[in-house]
This record gives structure tokens, C-alpha cells and sequence, in this order.
């Protein structure tokens, strides 16, 4: 299994993106609470891009591959903005979030507690993250 | 897509939310419990019967009010939420912060 799509830097792409993740993990045996789990984090990284590292212009597009090895589905998320570690994040504490009374930071600990392992590298202006999550094939 | 209604019951303001929240449109659920606010609400209940998917954009709003709800003794109660959007609810512990019902009748009860 191989698949992959390109996501115009705009947050409207992102129930474009829930399309294809829905159509794509369908392909799989996996519970209905999985498959929207792990649609919610590649959105969340995804999401981050567009609005962090892209300043959502629509010009700018980020690539998602989608690869099946035994016991792992892969999400590689590569794009060329201004790279956005999710491992140099540290995951905010629940209530100092709701004491700040800010909007972001949720998605980063959806992250972590999604997947089961995340990578990241940069290289030439290239940046790379890889969600992994274990499965059962 | 979203759309949300709202409703008044016995002193309430019900926020019916239909479809999906993302970070396109997270926006739309702050202003409309903000107008709720601002109108003088002191009870707002939120029927989650339609909500698909939420992203943390939408959850963040939620969290975002918790505080203010606090000291100024506003209730928030969440119900009817489908099984696998309660469990993202539940994997950031927001069960915990928000009330959240399995149906209208108990979250007006209780």
C-alpha cells in the first residue's frame, strides 16, 4: 500500500485531507475509533504546517505519503517551510493550557498519545516528519 | 462544514453543533459562545448528537472559557457526544475539566 496527496497550505484543505485519510485507512482492518484517531493527528501536524510554518499561503504545498510496512503505517509529512520540530515541543501541561486560556498546544499532545513513535529531520530546506503508529495487519 | 444552531430551554442556551470542526472554522464555535456570554448566559449546554470530528482547534476553544466559566460561575455541560469523539475528550483528560453527559435529560438533571 502506497498513497499520497499534496495539501495546498490552506486550512480548508484540511476536510480534503480527512477525505483521503478516511478512503486510504478504510483500505485497512482497523477499528472505527483508530481510524479517527490517527486521521485527528496527521491533521494535527498537518494543521500546525499550514498555520505555523506557512502562514496559510495557498502557493505553499506540503506532500503526505502513506506506506504500509509490516506492523507500521507511516505518515511522512515533507515540506519546505520553516521547520516545526514536534520533538523539541515540550508537551504543555493540561491546565496550565486552560490557565492561559489559550487555544493552542492540544495538538501536539494529541500527537504524542496517538502515535507510537515520530521522527523528524531537516536537510536542505527539506523537512520531514514521520507518524507512526503499530498496527496489526 | 459546520453549522450550529442554538436553542433556549428553561433557562439555557443549547449550542447544537452539526458536522466537523477543524482550524477553518474553530472560529465560528468561539464567536458563538462568546455571543452566548455576552448575552447574559449563565448556563450553556452544548448537544455534540452531530459533531463528527474535532480537532484541537475546537477543543482548544472549549478549554479557552473553562477559567472565565469559573469565576463567573458559568455551567458548561457537553452530552451526546458520539463514542469516538468522547474518547479524543478523553485522551487530553478534558473529561476531567468539562462536564460531559451521555444524553440532554441527564445533563439537565444533573
Amino acid at each position: 500500500m502506497k498513497h499520497q496527496m499534496k495539501i495546498s497550505c490552506q486550512t480548508t484543505a484540511l476536510s480534503e485531507l480527512r477525505v483521503f485519510l478516511k478512503k486510504t485507512l478504510a483500505e485497512l482492518r482497523m477499528s472505527d475509533i483508530d481510524q479517527h484517531q490517527i486521521t485527528l493527528a496527521v491533521e494535527e501536524v498537518c494543521a500546525n504546517l499550514i498555520i505555523h510554518s506557512h502562514k496559510c499561503n495557498a502557493l505553499d504545498y506540503i506532500q503526505l505519503k502513506i506506506k504500509q510496512n509490516p506492523g507500521k503505517l507511516i505518515f511522512e509529512i515533507t515540506d519546505e517551510g520553516k521547520a516545526f520540530n514536534l520533538l523539541d515541543y515540550e508537551v504543555p501541561d493540561l491546565d496550565k493550557v486552560k490557565g492561559e486560556k489559550r487555544k493552542g498546544g492540544l495538538g501536539i499532545i494529541l500527537v504524542r498519545k496517538i502515535m507510537d513513535e515520530i521522527e523528524f529531520e531537516s536537510s536542505k530546506g527539506k523537512n520531514t516528519c514521520r507518524l507512526i503508529k503499530w498496527f496489526q495487519s | 462544514m459546520l453549522t450550529i444552531e442554538t436553542q433556549q430551554e428553561n433557562g439555557n442556551d443549547i449550542l447544537i453543533l452539526k458536522g466537523e470542526v477543524d482550524a477553518s472554522n474553530s472560529v465560528i464555535l468561539d464567536e458563538a459562545i462568546t455571543k452566548m456570554v455576552t448575552d447574559g448566559s449563565r448556563s450553556i449546554l452544548v448537544d455534540g448528537t452531530g459533531l463528527e470530528y474535532i480537532s484541537s482547534a475546537g477543543l482548544g476553544v472549549f478549554m479557552s472559557y473553562l477559567e472565565d466559566f469559573q469565576e463567573k460561575d458559568i455551567d458548561l455541560k457537553i452530552y451526546s457526544l458520539s463514542e469516538r469523539v468522547y474518547e479524543v475528550f478523553k485522551i487530553l483528560g478534558l473529561d476531567q475539566l468539562i462536564r460531559i453527559y451521555p444524553d440532554k435529560k441527564t445533563a439537565l438533571l444533573t
